[in-house]
């Protein structure tokens, strides 16, 4: 069996900086993992609907715009009215240190700032996903 | 019957999600689920959307997508983009043109690499069309990835194939009548706002006319400007009319055993492929064998008849 991680790199609300997005996406790529990228300005909805089409294991948002109290929150709880738990929601942006617990709480796991290394990235999926 | 097959038949969008996953993955799950829609499918028209890289193709199927919508038919999207030969990975993008698709139920898109298949479609491409087929869907589009010459597969899973093409590759055209250019049901020249529509057409309708001799139907060349939604109505009723064309001239039953004959040939030619290579079947003879054709023991051929003597005996 070929069983490959798929991943699902969105950018939700209105921030057009999608170019750590895009780097992150080809990093994943470049580790043998499926990324579906959605482009910009994506409602919560659209994520989560795009995330269950693609089947996808794995889905990471990418943020600057400050707004990511609201919009992760709206991610990751219509991910739970669905019932999709076995999602790892990952994280990235420019994200405040305070807030990475709470972000953590509500069920993004991981959270990469700027001068992440792409590595650790693939690392923290590889170690994190449910297949 | 399995529980996600009944879901898929019922149109349940995560069913269909996860059968497709466990096909391409290659899981003997998905063979069950497959077996069992099978007598279920065969209702879905399907229409390949194949050309250059950039010409267009999935802001044009984003449209097609919409007025079906508009029409009240359910539509199934095949996005299919390259699989690194390097990585494995792949970078699937083509939903960034369609993403105000994804909140509609009858719409289902997937995306899906090459994964190792060479001539434009992904491996369990078949699968997933009977898949989305059995799911209720009326139309399904599947969009090669962006293609050179070579990469006409498409033909053996379409029932009508657009071509598409856009101004300014001018005498382009000509040096590549091989290949992509002799599988059109239908051309289209897309971004027909740009300078050039012109000498397009007329080189395409120079091209059919040497190649269409003494064929019954000539194939129509059509202008579009995707993005603002020109011709997409006048290039539906074009499919309609082929569609007439293929169920009158039994064409069409041609067309979908010859699919089901490359479904079934791409079914035994995996199962070979991966028995082989499968490292429990021959314990390490097939690396021994890299081995010794790389010292110049053994040629290439005479490894692969050890190799195949051992299965045809």
């Amino acid at each position: 069996m070929d069983q490959k991680i798929r991943v699902l790199v969105a950018k939700p609300g209105l921030d057009g900086h999608d170019r750590g997005a895009k780097i992150v996406a080809r990093a994943l790529r470049d580790a043998g993992m499926e990324v579906v990228y959605t482009g910009l300005h994506q409602t919560a909805e659209m994520i989560v609907e795009t995330a269950i089409q693609e089947d996808v294991n794995v889905i990471g948002l990418s943020l600057l715009s400050g707004a990511h109290m609201t919009l992760f929150i709206d991610v990751t709880k219509l991910l739970k009215e669905k019932g999709l738990n076995d999602v790892l929601v990952i994280g990235g942006g420019i994200i405040p240190e305070e807030d990475i617990a709470k972000l953590k709480k509500i069920g993004v796991s991981g959270v990469f700032g700027p001068g992440t290394h792409c590595e650790d990235i693939v690392k923290f999926i590889h170690k994190n996903v449910k297949k | 019957m399995n529980d996600i097959s009944a879901k898929v038949l019922k149109g349940d969008q995560r069913s269909i999600a996860r059968l497709i996953t466990l096909t391409e993955n290659g899981s003997p799950l998905a063979v069950n689920g497959l077996r069992e829609i099978h007598p279920y499918t065969g209702k879905a028209y399907v229409i390949g959307i194949t050309g250059v890289m950039g010409s267009g193709k999935s802001t044009l199927i984003y449209e097609l997508t919409r007025e079906y919508r508009r029409q009240g038919l359910k539509v199934g999207i095949i996005a299919i983009d390259p699989t690194s030969p390097f990585s494995g990975g792949a970078l699937l993008g083509d939903r960034i043109r369609m993403m105000d698709l994804a909140t509609d139920n009858g719409v289902f898109i997937r995306s899906m690499g090459t994964r190792g298949m060479l001539g434009g479609l992904a491996s369990a491409v078949y699968d997933v069309v009977e898949i989305l087929d059995a799911s209720g869907k009326d139309i399904i589009l599947v969009e090669t990835v962006g293609v050179g010459q070579a990469e006409v597969d498409i033909i053996k899973i379409a029932d009508t194939t657009l071509v598409v093409l856009v101004p300014g590759l001018g005498d382009s055209i000509q040096t590549i009548k091989a290949g992509i250019m002799e599988i059109a049901d239908i051309y289209i020249v897309n971004k027909a706002d740009r300078s050039g529509v012109e000498q397009a057409v007329a080189e395409l309708e120079s091209l059919i006319e040497i190649a269409c001799t003494g064929k019954d139907r000539k194939t129509p060349v059509l202008t579009t400007i995707a993005k603002e939604n020109k011709g997409i109505v006048e290039l539906i009723k074009e499919i309609e009319k082929h569609k007439i064309y293929l169920k009158k001239t039994k064409i069409f039953d041609v067309k979908r055993r010859k699919r089901y004959e490359a479904e079934l040939v791409e079914i035994i030619r995996k199962r070979l492929m991966d028995f082989i290579f499968d490292e429990s079947t021959f314990k390490g003879k097939v690396e021994s064998l890299i081995d010794q054709i790389s010292k110049k023991q053994v040629d290439p051929y005479t490894a692969a008849d050890e190799i195949l003597g051992k299965i045809l005996k």
